[in-house]
């Protein structure tokens, strides 16, 4: 515990960026049984920086949508470097219907550094389909789980990110901006990423103090194996907690929890 | 001085003579026109240019003659997240506005019709969403859904406030979970998106109207510019990001001019009412 408060905020961002780190892939092919990817939105196309499908999680059937960055160079650029563009938020929402009619909770991994900055995808919607996703996400019927594995980037990270329970692995990092972005508005020099990471406030431990996030995933001397089979852990326990809610009182919880934030 | 009276300027003697001679300049033509002028043609150029209008005079410009009254005025907010140099900028942006925050909440009529009213003030940090402004759109979103009113809200923001960190993040939830349950109860929201509306505004609230209506030539989009042409290294199209872009491409219903906008309002609240 000492030794992990001495890492800064930057190194966690950096930590959470990391190309060797985990990203949504790894805990589907770790954590889900039996998964079947579903593609497409069935309006455009199909966003390789999300993916989605159905299996099982501790035998217990789950939709999983997972943003995602790609191993080698090809494939990071097929899948953007896990921005997600409109197609890709439209096929998690399109997903999460299909997991509601089906009364299947639905548990997302996010790590992102944000949804795509693309001409194409302004021209189809970027803000839009996040503002859908937000808006429909209140009104599921089943329990949602979002995990943040790696970087939490703004909007775009939230867009999966309404669930009843939100869960953060200890260097993942949720923010409203990049520590880059953060430092050239505020100091004029993205070279200050590093100072503007710490007055984010956004590690794993500040957002659990505000109330952001649910619980924390220690990452510490553990391998990667260890910290996935600890998350599935936790995720079971939360899915059989959410689970045995009333529809009501499953909806009414997640609308507080965001409902008290700033309040 | 009456007009300006009538539209919220000038509530006193002090005020009034404070706001003599203060003259607007367009951004386009670099005219420059008293601002009693100014406020007379709904920050309107005499070129034809619209100019971003502070809330007070929109609310003027759209609802009947004294039916507005305000609500949750009295929220303002504080340093959070010990951000840097917070306190100073807000205390310029209350200045620079004569606001509490950066946005205006409500009741009011439009043509007879009664309804809830947002209206955002560019002026006041980019018109960016905070804790308070987040917690001003859910009350007024869960006042109108109490009172099975319609909502118009006018939108102009640069996005989440980046001082108040993932707190402002999350009110983009927040305030979609008040959109959600005033939807769900049956009830009417016409989004109105003004110059400029991006980021987490356009991600949350804008686009979730029922009817969203833009003024000619705003700038919508999620992504900035500058982002989106450092990414890509793209050159943008000419018209990128405007509403006449957004209404090609299907994210927007219509573009309607300052001066008939609350006369289209009046019609869409009473066909809905």
């Amino acid at each position: 515990m000492e030794n992990n408060k001495n890492i800064t905020a930057y190194e966690r961002v950096q930590a959470a960026r990391s190309g060797k780190r985990p990203m949504g892939g790894y805990y589907i092919d770790r954590m889900v049984d039996d998964f079947v990817e579903l593609h497409g939105d069935r309006r455009y196309g199909d966003d390789g920086a999300i993916v989605g499908g159905v299996g099982f999680i501790g035998g217990k059937p789950v939709t999983v949508i997972a943003m995602e960055r790609g191993d080698e160079i090809t494939d990071r650029m097929r899948r953007h470097f896990g921005c997600p563009s409109p197609e890709g938020y439209r096929k998690a929402l399109r997903l999460m219907k299909e997991a509601e009619k089906f009364n299947r909770p639905i548990v997302c991994f996010i790590g992102s550094s944000g949804a795509y900055p693309g001409i194409e995808a302004e021209e189809r919607g970027q803000g839009e389909a996040i503002a859908e996703n937000l808006f429909e996400m209140m009104g599921i019927k089943v329990p949602i789980i979002s995990v943040v594995v790696g970087e939490g980037g703004s909007g775009g990270a939230l867009a999966l990110g309404v669930g009843d329970t939100v869960i953060m692995l200890e260097n993942a990092v949720y923010s409203v901006i990049s520590p880059e972005g953060c430092a050239s508005i505020l100091w004029k020099d993205s070279a200050k990423a590093a100072d503007a990471a710490e007055v984010l406030k956004l590690t794993s431990r500040d957002l659990l103090g505000f109330g952001v996030i649910e619980k924390i995933i220690e990452e510490e001397n553990r391998s990667a194996a260890e910290i996935c089979s600890e998350l599935k852990k936790t995720i079971l326990a939360e899915l059989s907690e959410k689970c045995a809610m009333s529809e009501k009182e499953l909806l009414d919880k997640r609308y507080h929890k965001f409902r008290k934030i700033g309040a | 001085m009456d007009l300006l009276k009538h539209l919220g300027f000038g509530k006193d003697k002090e005020k009034e003579q404070a706001h003599d001679g203060i003259k607007i300049v367009c951004k386009k033509c670099g005219a420059e026109t008293e601002l009693s002028v100014m406020t007379a043609q709904s920050y309107v150029c005499s070129c034809g240019e619209y100019q971003r209008m502070p809330a007070r005079a929109r609310i003027n410009s759209v609802v009947d003659k004294d039916s507005f009254s305000e609500m949750y005025g009295e929220l303002t907010s504080e340093n959070v997240i010990e951000f840097p140099d917070y306190e100073e900028k807000l205390e310029k942006a209350k200045k620079a506005s004569g606001l509490s925050e950066a946005v205006v909440c409500g009741k009011c009529t439009i043509g007879g019709n009664e309804c809830a009213i947002f209206v955002m003030d560019s002026s006041f940090m980019m018109g960016s969403m905070g804790t308070v402004v987040g917690e001003k759109l859910t009350r007024i979103f869960e006042y109108a859904t109490k009172n099975n009113l319609p909502v118009v809200g006018f939108c102009t923001s640069g996005g989440a406030r980046m001082q108040e960190g993932i707190l402002s993040l999350m009110q983009m939830a927040k305030v979609s979970g008040a959109v959600k349950r005033h939807s769900e109860g049956g009830n009417l929201y016409i989004a109105v998106l003004t110059d400029p509306t991006t980021g987490g505004v356009t991600a949350s609230f804008a686009m979730q109207g029922d009817i969203i209506i833009a003024e000619p030539r705003a700038l919508i989009g999620f992504a900035g510019q500058r982002v989106i042409e450092q990414t890509t290294g793209e050159k943008l199209p000419e018209g990128f990001q405007r509403a006449e872009f957004m209404l090609q491409h299907g994210f927007i219903d219509l573009i309607e001019e300052r001066g008939r906008m609350q006369y289209t309002l009046s019609k869409l609240l009473s066909i809905h009412s």
